[in-house]
Formats: structure tokens, sequence, C-alpha cells
């Protein structure tokens, strides 16, 4: 036998819209394997499906709330955030979900990111990284390296960009890590940790996108980002993230789960305010 | 003296076999399961899927070499490719 069985149906199906497979995303594109590792993740959680919320904004990634069979609710650009904090606080008892892409929470909704860091909403976010705006056609964002090229900056990127876990631990979040799509089962351990959480937890997750960022970057296939990962990454959990920017030009990408902290979430801390201006002892 | 770490008892532990499935008209070719595979089995098939792409297949000669790590089902962008340990 050399050929091997063909299937209909995956195991991880159940949570997918699979009448909606295959999906849009490009040939090696990392979003479907954020996407399948966010499915592991629910399964292994312990928490219902129906107790868990997907949001996404716009752009590639945000068609993730589109495929997953959760409730779900695709936002207006950058706006992900600020509906999820929205929603976690008039039903704590929901595990909320943040899944988009950098585009949508590192540079437009970027306001929204370090405020939920600051207040510690208890959400988790997922931002796929890929370096660039890859839906509308590859234009450089917050996130692409220096001298990167893209569509929009073709001599090099000189705009220096956002070293997201520094960012977001500085601002206050409980939880942070970094990981690639080719560390998958690191990856499904960090958002199972995420949702175990009580306050706002950050995972980067580093994506290929092969036809808008790679193309012009050396990597003009998938592989050959994922190639990158495996020979450049390095596991660190207590690295010093002001030192772990991502240039892209051979040096050690650091990647761990860099900060796991207890602090007071948003919702504790408005139920305890409650409690107190209204003069009762139970919750409100 | 305290033993620190047992020297592992090879008799206790069975090596697993798998047995790999896919779904031909998911994959859209990346070769990442192909390219990360540990134990080197699979390898792209000559067979197109409607779109035009050659989905995964078993090397010839390979059929037993499988061990279920599931690498390829985790690494798999378009949920195509799964195994399953067969006793």
């Amino acid at each position: 036998m050399t050929q091997v069985v063909k299937a209909q149906r995956h195991p991880r199906d159940s949570l997918l819209r699979s009448e909606r497979l295959p999906h849009i995303w490009c040939p090696g594109c990392g979003i479907g394997i954020v996407m399948a590792a966010y499915a592991d993740a629910i399964e292994a959680s312990g928490i219902p499906p129906e107790k868990h919320v997907c949001i996404s904004g716009i752009g590639c990634t945000g068609r993730v709330s589109g495929y997953m069979r959760l409730d779900s609710f695709h936002t207006t650009h950058g706006r992900a955030i600020a509906f999820a904090t929205g929603l976690s606080l008039v039903r704590p008892d929901l595990e909320v979900t943040v899944i988009s892409g950098d585009g949508d929470i590192c540079t437009i909704g970027g306001n929204h990111l370090i405020h939920a860091a600051r207040r510690n909403v208890d959400i988790n976010v997922i931002m796929v990284n890929n370096f660039n705006y890859g839906m509308t056609g590859g234009q450089h964002g917050g996130t692409t390296p220096l001298g990167a090229k893209t569509y929009t900056s073709p001599y090099g990127n000189f705009e220096a960009p956002f070293n997201m876990p520094y960012l977001v631990a500085a601002a206050g979040a409980s939880f942070v890590a970094r990981w690639t799509t080719l560390h998958v089962r690191q990856l499904i351990n960090a958002i199972k940790r995420m949702m175990s959480v009580e306050g706002f937890a950050f995972i980067e997750v580093i994506s290929p996108c092969p036809p808008t960022f790679g193309e012009f970057n050396n990597f003009p296939e998938a592989i050959d980002m994922m190639e990158y990962f495996r020979k450049y990454s390095v596991v660190d959990h207590n690295a010093d993230l002001s030192k772990i920017d991502i240039r892209l030009q051979g040096e050690p990408l650091v990647v761990g789960n860099f900060v796991d902290r207890r602090r007071p979430s948003y919702q504790e801390l408005v139920q305890e305010t409650i409690r107190k201006a209204s003069g009762r002892g139970e919750s409100v | 003296m305290k033993i620190l770490r047992e020297p592992i008892n090879l008799a206790l532990f069975r090596r697993p076999l798998g047995r790999v499935y896919v779904i031909p008209e998911r994959c859209k070719e990346c070769s990442f399961c192909w390219s990360f595979c540990p134990m080197d089995v699979l390898e792209r098939s000559d067979e197109f899927n409607p779109n035009g792409y050659r989905y995964p297949r078993v090397k010839p000669g390979k059929e037993n070499d499988c061990v279920n790590c599931k690498m390829c089902s985790l690494i798999c962008p378009e949920l195509a490719i799964y195994t399953v340990e067969v006793s």
C-alpha cells in the first residue's frame, strides 16, 4: 500500500464549520495552524465549547471567527479588543478569546491593546504576526522589521517596529508569550494556559506570509520561513524582553512563555467596587 | 546511593504504529507535512486534487514507519492530514 487512506472528515472538524473548508488562506499560511491549535486548546481546556467566544477584527486572521463553530463576532478594524472587553464585563462566565492579526491588534487597534493590558481585562488575545497587512496586498505596518521590503517600502522599511511582548508586559498583562507556527505543541499549551489565567493574556504567534511578505524578503515559499524558524528559534522563558525584537536577519528568534504573574483583573476590581458602592456583600 | 534516573526498560515500551489519513480536497501543497515528518514517511504524490494541488502520500516501503507522533496533523494549516494509532 503506497497510497494513504483518504478521509472525508478531520478529528478536529467538530469545532470548525467544516462545510466552509478548504479555507481562503494562501498555501502555507500559518493562520490555519493557529486556528487548529486554538481548537485543540479548547478541547483540552475542559471548558465546554458553548462557554467559549471567538472574536476577531479585519484582515486575513479576522476570518478565524467565521470558521470556528463557536459563538463568534467579526468586529470592525482594530476594535476586537474593545468589543471583547465589553463582552467579558457583561458575561464574566464566558471565556473570551480575540484572534486577530498584527495589523488589527498592534497597529490599528494598538491603543485598545495597551489599555486592555493596563486594566488587566480578563480576556485572551492571540496575535498572528505576519509582519505586514496581508489581505490588502502587503503594506508595511507596526510590526514590519527594519529594512524589510514590502509593497509600500520597496527600498526597505525605515520605521522601527514594536517589540510586542515587551510592550504588552510593560503595560501590565498577566501572561505574555511568543511562539512560532512551528512550535505547535508549545503553542497549544500556551493557549490552554492563557484560558486559565485570570487577567490579560497575550500570545504573539510568528507566521509565514509567502505571497505578500516572504516574496520580497528571501522567503519566497512558506517552507523557507518555517525553516528559518527551525534554524534560529531559541526557547528562553526568562529572556530579557527588551532585547527580543525581530529583525529576520539571522539573529536568535527568542520564543517562550515570558510572563506569567498574578495581578488583580479588571473584572475582580469592578465587582469589588460595585460591592463597596452598593454597601452590600453580594455581587451585583 | 540514590538513583537519580532509572534506565529505561525497553521491554515495557512499544513502538507505536500510525496510519496516515488525508483529505485530498483540502490540501494546498504547502509541503509542511513531508518536510517536517520526523520519520520521513511522507512525500508529494503524483495525483492532483480538484484545485490542482498534489497532496501527500506515504513513501513506498515506509508503510510501517509512521510512529503516530501527530507532527503532520499539528503542522497542517489546512486540517487535511491526521494519523491514527493502529494496534
